[in-house]
């Protein structure tokens, strides 16, 4: 064996980039203890996926790193930087690396699609209109809704609104990507055009994804690591082949049989 | 009692005098209440209630006591603290003070019709807050409340004769000024009340007609 050919693991390598921490996250909505002191770290790069009952905390996570809801005790981190707790300015710096597609969508009805795209990037990122412009034709081409720039968002079905939400979250390049069960609010026709798009995204760019779904298909697909979650905790985590065919918790063979 | 169109002929140059100033109280009471409304709602929603409580006992104090009494209230105290406007001035400023406090209802509900996910994409995309508002929040808002602030208009409207207390020549004060020099009553009563549907009945398309172009 020589020097040459033995691999020599680089520093990434052995010691994965963590993009996203949590580290002892409570969170309480009156009586009721969604998550209960809550570790979790998500490497750079990886595409996780958070199954379990509804109710077990998965979707609160994702609106924890968004900050759309605060935490009671504990703290998060996200490329180093502390999210929660820190001070407004840094939350807004720090934000700008997570981006998140919604169940409803959530696109602007007061403008066009194009103008969805290009708002953050002019607003946030001090993007010139034409080049905000220029990037969300790109995107839109890359979703496959290239000729609706200037429609209005509830002109588009439920499948191609999701499309756009994806390029609008997109637009912004965050290093996460937040996918709150983006398919559920779809009708069943419509649900593989953007489970296909997420894969595309998720098998040509480095972006990280953190995903809520109840397609465990789709979980299958895209996921490197599957955490199983059950009364705010995560019961159980490994990757897709060995969750899905061989799960060792009881908990998480009969939520799989119930859901498969 | 018969009609007389002689009275109608003899009373119209003074009623395009009085109707011109009826839509001047309109028009300027009409936007001084929906700015107003909208910076009482706004100002309703800041966190801090050092604001909000002034503001809520001010308005809430408007709210219930009569326009007649607010307008006599701003004629004749106010210059006794020395600040003096024309009559018309102070009518339009009782008026769109007055209405300002409902139209604030109007947009605090518009407001919150909103759906909390606009919100949230607005955060999940870092949008300031002040752009938040300006370019999702009110847009959407203020589309919702076009038809309920049209209606204040309207109401507006019927309760301009009121700035006849305070010496404001609009079509009421024009009507009763020559009832009594003519002790003719019929006609002019007749001819500000047709105007007054008229005006209602314009009005009234021309909001439905900017409904149609806002709900799209």
């Amino acid at each position: 064996m020589s020097v040459e050919t033995s691999k020599q693991p680089t520093v990434t390598d052995t010691h994965p980039t963590e993009l996203v921490r949590l580290e002892g996250v409570t969170k309480r909505f009156g009586d009721n203890t969604v998550l209960d002191g809550l570790d979790l770290s998500v490497e750079a790069g990886r595409h996780v996926t958070l199954i379990g009952p509804s109710g077990s905390g998965k979707t609160t996570i994702l609106r924890l790193l968004m900050t759309l809801t605060k935490p009671d005790d504990g703290t998060i981190t996200v490329d180093g930087e502390r999210l929660f707790p820190a001070p407004e300015k840094q939350v807004r710096e720090v934000r700008k690396k997570i981006g998140m597609v919604f169940q409803q969508f959530n696109l602007f009805p007061n403008m066009s699609v194009l103008r969805n795209i290009t708002e953050a990037p002019v607003q946030v990122l001090g993007m010139s209109r034409d080049e905000a412009e220029a990037r969300a034709r790109e995107l839109l081409d890359l979703v496959g809704l290239a000729d609706k720039c200037d429609a209005r968002p509830t002109r588009l079905s439920g499948g191609q609104q999701q499309r756009v939400a994806i390029a609008r979250a997109l637009a912004m390049r965050p290093r996460v990507l937040l996918l709150d069960e983006v398919t559920s609010a779809l009708d069943p026709e419509l649900v593989a055009g953007v489970l296909d798009l997420l894969r595309d995204i998720a098998r040509t760019t480095d972006i990280t994804m953190l995903c809520v779904t109840h397609e465990m298909g789709f979980a299958r697909d895209i996921s490197d690591q599957v955490l199983m979650f059950d009364a705010g905790r995560v019961i159980e985590s490994g990757p897709p082949e060995k969750i899905f065919s061989d799960p060792e918790r009881d908990r998480t063979r009969e939520f799989l049989s119930a859901v498969l | 009692m018969k009609w007389d169109w002689n009275a109608v002929s003899e009373f119209m140059p003074r009623f395009w005098d009085g109707l011109l100033v009826t839509l001047e109280a309109l028009a300027l009471g009409s936007l001084l209440s929906f700015t107003l409304g909208l910076v009482w709602a706004l100002l309703m929603r800041t966190p801090s209630r050092w604001v909000r409580w002034p503001v809520g006992v001010v308005t809430e104090f408007v709210r219930n006591t009569p326009l007649l009494v607010q307008l006599f209230f701003l004629f004749y105290v106010l210059p006794e603290w020395g600040l003096t406007f024309s009559a018309l001035a102070t009518g339009v400023f009782a008026i769109g003070l007055h209405y300002s406090t409902y139209t604030m209802q109007v947009y605090r509900a518009g407001i919150e019709a909103v759906p909390a996910g606009q919100w949230e994409a607005a955060t999940a995309l870092n949008l300031p807050l002040r752009r938040t508002w300006t370019a999702v929040i009110l847009p959407q808002a203020i589309r919702r409340v076009v038809p309920a602030l049209g209606n204040y208009v309207i109401a507006m409207l019927k309760d301009t004769p009121m700035l006849m207390v305070i010496t404001v020549l609009e079509m009421l004060g024009r009507a009763r000024l020559f009832s009594q020099q003519h002790f003719q009553f019929t006609e002019p009563l007749t001819v500000i009340g047709v105007a007054f549907v008229l005006i209602s009945y314009l009005a009234s398309l021309l909001l439905r007609a900017l409904e149609r172009r806002l709900v799209r």
